[in-house]
């Protein structure tokens, strides 16, 4: 445990001290500022986050490769990795560590979006339950993408082709629900059923289902899982 | 304390190391000898159990790297060949990382931060960011992270590659200190450095081990014959025969060097003539101006194991 914790200290520490991490903030509460002030114009606005919601899933399409793809990309490209494997190491301990500390960089974010929250409070009084709601989704429906990115950053050394192949992913997944037409039928189901979206609306009317819960920790342990191996692939290549 | 046998390992289909095998005893500093490319990484890779061998198998202190790889890990230090550095970290900082990647606490981290700064002679920079350092400080930041929980096991790939030479010198006597306590393994393609540092080299070429013995015994066992080197004052042709006329002499050779005349003399293994060829020189009313026996350099030696040509 002390390993994750000290590799996971590690990231964390570079994040705060590197400009692509504040350049990911500003352009995320930019464009998500952005999003949230959309409806407001409206002759009568609702108080609600929905729009920033749904701006901020498409934003973290873009970003969250932005935040993984140096986590081990950058290890293999350096060869610190060498002294990373060789290391009274496990894997898994490498990954949840790098995995753990890209998750509090995205938590501090989120945190700084309740900005939105509380100007909300302040000038009306908008409903509890889609906002608690919807911050849960967020939440999952971002880790699950930083799990994605982090995998893709474990099978190259190149952060460039992680991002891009992590976008790629993710929008994939954020447009599976739309096979789902086209196809039709138990397949187009089983598509569109691994989308991100459908499960990340019910957060967003505020309803908290066990479903998509699951849903989503199932990806994030998924891609968790396929990262640790492919790390460890590394040792037979 | 390192046993590797039958080591074989491929890239695709071509063979990186083919059926190396040796032994190191606690204590001992073997050197890896070869040209660039003869397998000297891979079969440190091995030995550290970054990659695994396609055949064979080391146990380091009794532990299989591959089947007990986090015990056999926690008992190496490794410095790779391109000294791997967190460049925005600090030096304290990166040292303290690595401490605790190989399971030391805090406490012991901080008391052993200390000793190791010292022996690498780090001290100034010791906030330093890692980037700012120049090579020899680099490498000496590798040195340190490789011994900084105090390994049974130290594995060292070109530890003196690419920094200038008096750190070269520094390097070798830091090596040679550390060797006291703690088994070292090291390549080089350097060969006066093998032979200073080391207590026995492997010579590795085309990933097979061509030759295993102490520095001196491997310069002595290939020589074969003894060679003197004489400068003599007086006309070449006169010299010459009479040097060739020495019973026990096999071959001279002459070098002219600014008029000084120096004649390499190769003799019959095992037999000294230095009494002769000085009593030959002075009965012709020569003049001796120096005298020398001359073994095999290990250059010489590498070369003809390496390249398959007598000399």
């Amino acid at each position: 445990m002390r390993t994750v914790q000290a590799v996971a200290w590690k990231e964390i520490q570079i994040y705060f001290s590197s400009p692509t991490a504040y350049i990911v903030g500003l352009i995320f509460l930019a464009l998500t500022g952005f999003f949230f002030t959309q409806d407001l114009g409206d002759p009568f606005p609702e108080a609600t986050l929905t729009p920033f919601f749904d701006g901020a899933i498409i934003v973290f399409i873009l970003l969250a490769p932005a935040l993984t793809m140096r986590l081990l990309a950058e290890e293999s490209k350096l060869g610190t990795i060498e002294l990373l494997l060789t290391s009274p190491v496990r894997d898994w301990e490498v990954i949840v560590g790098k995995y753990v500390a890209s998750l509090v960089f995205f938590l501090v974010l989120v945190a700084l979006s309740f900005f939105y929250a509380i100007l909300l409070f302040v000038y009306s009084s908008p409903d509890l339950g889609p906002i608690y709601a919807g911050y849960l989704g967020l939440i999952l429906y971002g880790s699950a993408a930083l799990a994605v990115g982090l995998l893709t950053s474990t099978m190259s050394n190149n952060q460039i082709v992680s991002a891009v192949v992590a976008m790629g992913i993710l929008l994939a997944l954020f447009f599976a629900d739309r096979a789902f037409g086209s196809i039709g039928g138990f397949t187009g189901e089983v598509i569109g059923q691994m989308g991100f979206r459908g499960h990340f609306d019910d957060f967003e009317r505020g309803v908290i289902d066990t479903k998509n819960i699951v849903y989503f920790v199932s990806v994030i342990a998924f891609f968790l899982f396929l990262s640790i191996r492919t790390l460890e692939s590394r040792r037979w290549r | 304390m390192i046993q590797a046998k039958g080591l074989t390992h491929y890239y695709g289909p071509y063979p990186a190391i083919q059926d190396v095998s040796f032994g190191v005893r606690k204590g001992e500093i073997l050197g890896f000898l070869g040209p660039n490319g003869a397998g000297k990484t891979t079969t440190m890779r091995i030995i550290t159990g970054f990659v695994p061998p396609t055949h064979g198998t080391v146990t380091l202190d009794g532990y299989d790297v591959v089947e007990q790889s986090l015990d056999a890990r926690r008992r190496v230090g490794y410095l790779p060949e391109t000294v791997p550095l967190y460049t925005d970290m600090s030096v304290n900082g990166y040292l303290k990382y690595m401490g605790t990647l190989r399971g030391m606490s805090p406490k012991v981290i901080k008391t052993r931060l200390g000793d190791v700064v010292d022996v690498c002679r780090l001290g100034d920079y010791r906030k330093t960011q890692i980037g700012k350092l120049s090579k020899g400080f680099r490498q000496r930041v590798g040195i340190a992270q490789a011994i900084i929980h105090e390994p049974q096991v130290l594995v060292l790939d070109e530890p003196t590659i690419g920094i200038d030479p008096i750190q070269v010198v520094e390097t070798r006597r830091l090596i040679q200190e550390l060797g006291r306590d703690q088994t070292v393994v090291l390549s080089s393609h350097i060969l006066p450095e093998v032979s200073m540092i080391c207590d026995r080299v492997l010579i590795i070429n085309e990933g097979r081990i061509v030759a295993e013995d102490t520095p001196k015994n491997l310069a002595e066992g290939l020589q074969g014959v003894d060679r003197l080197e004489v400068e003599i004052g007086g006309p070449v042709a006169q010299v010459l025969p009479v040097l060739r006329g020495i019973g026990g002499v096999n071959d001279v050779t002459h070098v002219n060097n600014n008029g000084r005349h120096t004649y390499t003399i190769q003799a019959q293994a095992g037999k000294d003539l230095r009494d002769e060829i000085s009593q030959a020189v002075i009965s012709n009313g020569w003049s001796l101006r120096g005298l020398q026996m001359v073994g095999m350099s290990l250059e010489e030696i590498f070369l003809r194991l390496t390249t398959h040509e007598e000399l």
